[in-house]
């Protein structure tokens, strides 16, 4: 794994898109302090028949699922061996990073009594046959391990630097404070490159058993997501109700990783006026309709055999939800299928964008649209409920944004051999 | 008995004591850390009041209540532990020596023992209707009362009467009550009262060495403070409108409220429905008669067993079972919906936008750069 393969993206930090992004992070944290002073009625709706709001929906049950960008990369590049790919992993991965990180702060931010949580890093306490402990384990342990899988790109930022930042800010801090620059200071920080520098390589070694790690936990806690709405077979309606949600869950997230792949690369070259990737886009996206041809088998064989066929197609308020979710990833698939759309960034984008878009629908129809905890029982998330998962996510596109321009995550430029970036 | 070995020798089980005692405390609503107060109060049997219990106007049913009381054990401890010095019916004594106990006891523990009064005691014809060893019944109330700390009657004869007082009342019968007039008097009306009532007032005054709050018509409040109907089992077919129509109809089969055959508990204060009889194991709502009213003066014989009481404050329940729910939990708002469609609207705006820029050839090669 050569570290060439990627590049920094050298632009300025601080553009309109991060303002708007650090004032969205900053309301959203803030109503986040105030639900922790106020308790959790004070910025929601959720009550005791809808216990999980749009925090779990969202933040938890659909934000994994967007990213397993860098499960899919993973399994594509080191399971199936396409190695071409492997320039995309290290962006795939960022973003699945502060995905898991932020869903399992949302579910900090969601549980009742926070202060119990500690209870979760006791053993003795564990139940290990809840679908939910093993969901919160496999997050937890799955977010150390993207950590440890973004490792070398921190390890080379630190091998490479020359502390230019600090050491103007030191020499900014002595000028107006008086303050002095500590006492061997460039030894200390030349010892920390040095670490850096004797740590990369051993864990260049060791990387692949935590790429094997980073492989199964989200195959195990993806699947997870769906057998926790097992349990509600009174409450969640029969068109989403199966003894095949663990597998349906499995899938979805595969084809949404590869999705959101997809999104991010272009988008990302967009913003950042980088050229496409396209080959690779390409390749990504004749994987895509398989999955989908998969899910929707398994789906419409599913109601076809519990014999709700019926009820899908009855136009009612949930066979509307169900037939919107359908229609968009059937026809994303429907577009990848076709060779000349492939090789369009343009198709490539929409039809990406109504895969993901459909897979997060189907996600929201099991945990809140189609879940009816009982006569008289409303939710729609409150405002500042929202406001605080608008905020998270500001908060995960502003990281990306912020950490793309300090470490090398984006991939190489081979053609140019340069920086193609014109001013951001 | 002096002695406490003795009583676990007279049959007396530890696990029984404790069990009355925690009985005994529960009812008179006493936190539990007050059992072993209580079981103290009951093992303490030196310096146990004397007991004097005469029997008037009565049927002995009062007696034979508290006797067959499911605790044969708790009946011979708190005969034992209170010194029953005269009792008619249980005493082995009889005649002149019988007699000759009462007024030894009553000499002895002048202004300290308590006394007991089953039955109602006739007034007319200076009592000539009750008379016991040559005395009529109000001659040996009054004696008997001048040197009491306090007076129990048990029953309802003793305490208002009871059935030989109902109009015409050929024989003048009344309560304690309307006789003795300067010393406290805790009625334990009922008929017959549940044992444990009369055993639960005398070990609170064993413990507090005081009297338990009482309500207007003298009962202690501990087991008279409210109404049968506001604890009956029965209740939720009352408050449904499920009512038995008739003895042996299927309305009285499935156990609906009795309320339209007569029941009085809406109008009784009585503790019947919790604690129940022979050991909380029935009652008479329980086993398909209405109460008739037992412990009340005004009810008891005064009003034929099918009329119905009037109820002049029916205590409404909260809610009803939760069957057909009104709305609950917080839905959209104008707001929040509003921000929601601008958001997914510019978002998808922008999503069309971004796919119309976005090159849509193919192009040769390794393709860069965006279209403008």
């Amino acid at each position: 794994m050569g570290h060439d393969e990627y590049q920094r993206y050298d632009a300025k930090i601080l553009t309109p898109s991060f303002i708007v992004l650090l004032a969205l992070t900053l309301i959203g944290f803030f109503l986040i302090g105030v639900r922790f002073v106020k308790g959790i009625g004070a910025v929601s709706n959720m009550s005791d028949g809808y216990p999980w709001g749009i925090w779990i929906t969202y933040d938890v049950a659909t934000g994994t699922a967007i990213a397993c960008g860098g499960y899919a990369m993973a399994i594509l590049i080191y399971i199936r061996n396409h190695m071409r790919y492997h320039p995309m992993i290290r962006s795939a991965i960022l973003t699945s990073m502060f995905g898991y990180g932020l869903a399992g702060f949302s579910v900090m931010v969601d549980v009742g009594r926070p202060w119990n949580a500690y209870n979760f890093f006791i053993p003795s306490k564990w139940q290990a046959n809840s679908a939910m402990f093993e969901v919160a384990l496999c997050v937890m342990a799955y977010t150390t391990v993207l950590l440890l899988e973004f490792m070398p790109a921190i390890l080379t930022y630190l091998e490479k630097t020359d502390w230019h930042t600090l050491q103007a800010l030191m020499d900014r801090l002595h000028k107006y404070t008086g303050i002095n620059r500590p006492q061997r200071m460039d030894e200390r920080l030349e010892s920390v490159k040095d670490l850096a520098a004797w740590l990369h390589p051993r864990l260049d070694k060791v990387l692949i058993f935590v790429i094997v790690l980073g492989i199964t936990l989200p195959t195990m806690h993806q699947s997870s997501l769906g057998s926790l709405l097992l349990i509600a077979s009174t409450k969640l309606h029969p068109l989403w109700h199966t003894g095949f949600l663990p597998l349906l869950f499995l899938i979805n997230c595969m084809f949404i990783g590869y999705s959101i792949a997809i999104l991010e690369s272009i988008i990302s070259c967009y913003a950042f006026r980088r050229p496409f990737e396209l080959h690779e886009l390409t390749g990504l996206a004749r994987i895509i309709p398989w999955l989908t041809v998969i899910w929707l088998t398994v789906v419409i064989g599913d109601l076809a055999w519990r014999k709700q066929l019926g009820a899908a197609l009855s136009l009612d308020f949930y066979s509307r939800f169900f037939l919107l979710e359908f229609c968009l990833v059937a026809g994303g698939s429907l577009l990848l299928f076709s060779g000349r759309k492939r090789s369009s960034i343009r198709w490539l984008f929409v039809s990406a964008a109504l895969i993901v878009l459909g897979g997060a629908l189907y996600r929201f129809n099991v945990y809140l649209i189609g879940f009816n905890p009982g006569k008289g029982w409303h939710y729609f998330p409150a405002l500042a409920e929202l406001m605080i998962t608008v905020g998270i996510v500001a908060f995960e596109i502003l990281g990306y944004q912020v950490l793309v321009k300090i470490l090398p995550v984006l991939p190489r430029l081979h053609t140019r051999g340069q920086l193609d970036a014109g001013k951001a | 008995m002096k002695n406490i070995d003795d009583l676990w020798k007279s049959g007396v089980t530890r696990r029984d004591f404790v069990k009355t005692c925690v009985t005994v405390s529960a009812m008179l609503g006493l936190p539990f850390g007050m059992v072993s107060k209580v079981a103290a109060a009951a093992r303490n049997a030196d310096g146990r009041p004397a007991v004097i219990w005469l029997h008037f106007q009565e049927c002995t049913g009062c007696s034979e209540s508290l006797l067959r009381s499911s605790h044969p054990s708790v009946a011979s401890l708190i005969l034992d532990m209170i010194s029953l010095d005269y009792h008619e019916t249980l005493m082995a004594g009889s005649g002149h020596q019988a007699e000759k106990a009462l007024n030894d006891s009553m000499a002895a523990n002048k202004g300290k023992y308590i006394l007991v009064v089953e039955g109602g005691i006739p007034t007319k014809d200076n009592g000539i209707y009750c008379k016991v060893a040559g005395k009529t019944a109000l001659e040996s109330l009054r004696t008997a009362a001048e040197g009491a700390v306090a007076i129990i009657p048990i029953g309802t004869c003793a305490s208002y009467g009871g059935i030989q007082s109902v109009g015409p009342n050929p024989t003048g019968a009344v309560g304690v009550r309307d006789i003795i007039k300067d010393k406290p008097i805790i009625n334990i009306p009922g008929c017959p009262p549940n044992p444990y009532n009369f055993l639960s007032t005398v070990l609170y005054y064993l413990t507090f060495k005081k009297l338990p709050d009482l309500d207007q018509l003298g009962r202690p409040t501990f087991a008279y403070g409210r109404r049968i109907h506001e604890h009956c089992e029965r209740r939720p077919h009352f408050d449904a409108g499920r009512f038995s129509k008739a003895f042996g109809d299927p309305t009285h089969a499935e156990g609906y409220c009795l309320y339209k055959l007569g029941c009085k508990g809406p109008a009784t204060y009585a503790n019947c429905s919790v604690t129940r009889f022979n050991d909380g194991v029935a009652w008479p709502v329980g086993i398909g008669h209405p109460c008739i009213g037992c412990t009340e003066p005004e009810i008891l014989f005064k009003t034929a067993i099918a009329d119905k009481v009037q109820i002049h404050e029916p205590t409404p329940f909260d809610s009803y079972a939760p069957v057909d729910l009104k709305d609950k939990g917080k839905g959209a708002d104008p707001l929040t919906t509003g921000v929601i469609g601008l958001a997914a609207g510019t978002a998808i705006g922008a999503g069309i936008m971004l796919a119309k820029r976005l090159p849509d050839a193919p192009e040769k090669g390794d393709d860069h750069g965006k279209t403008e």
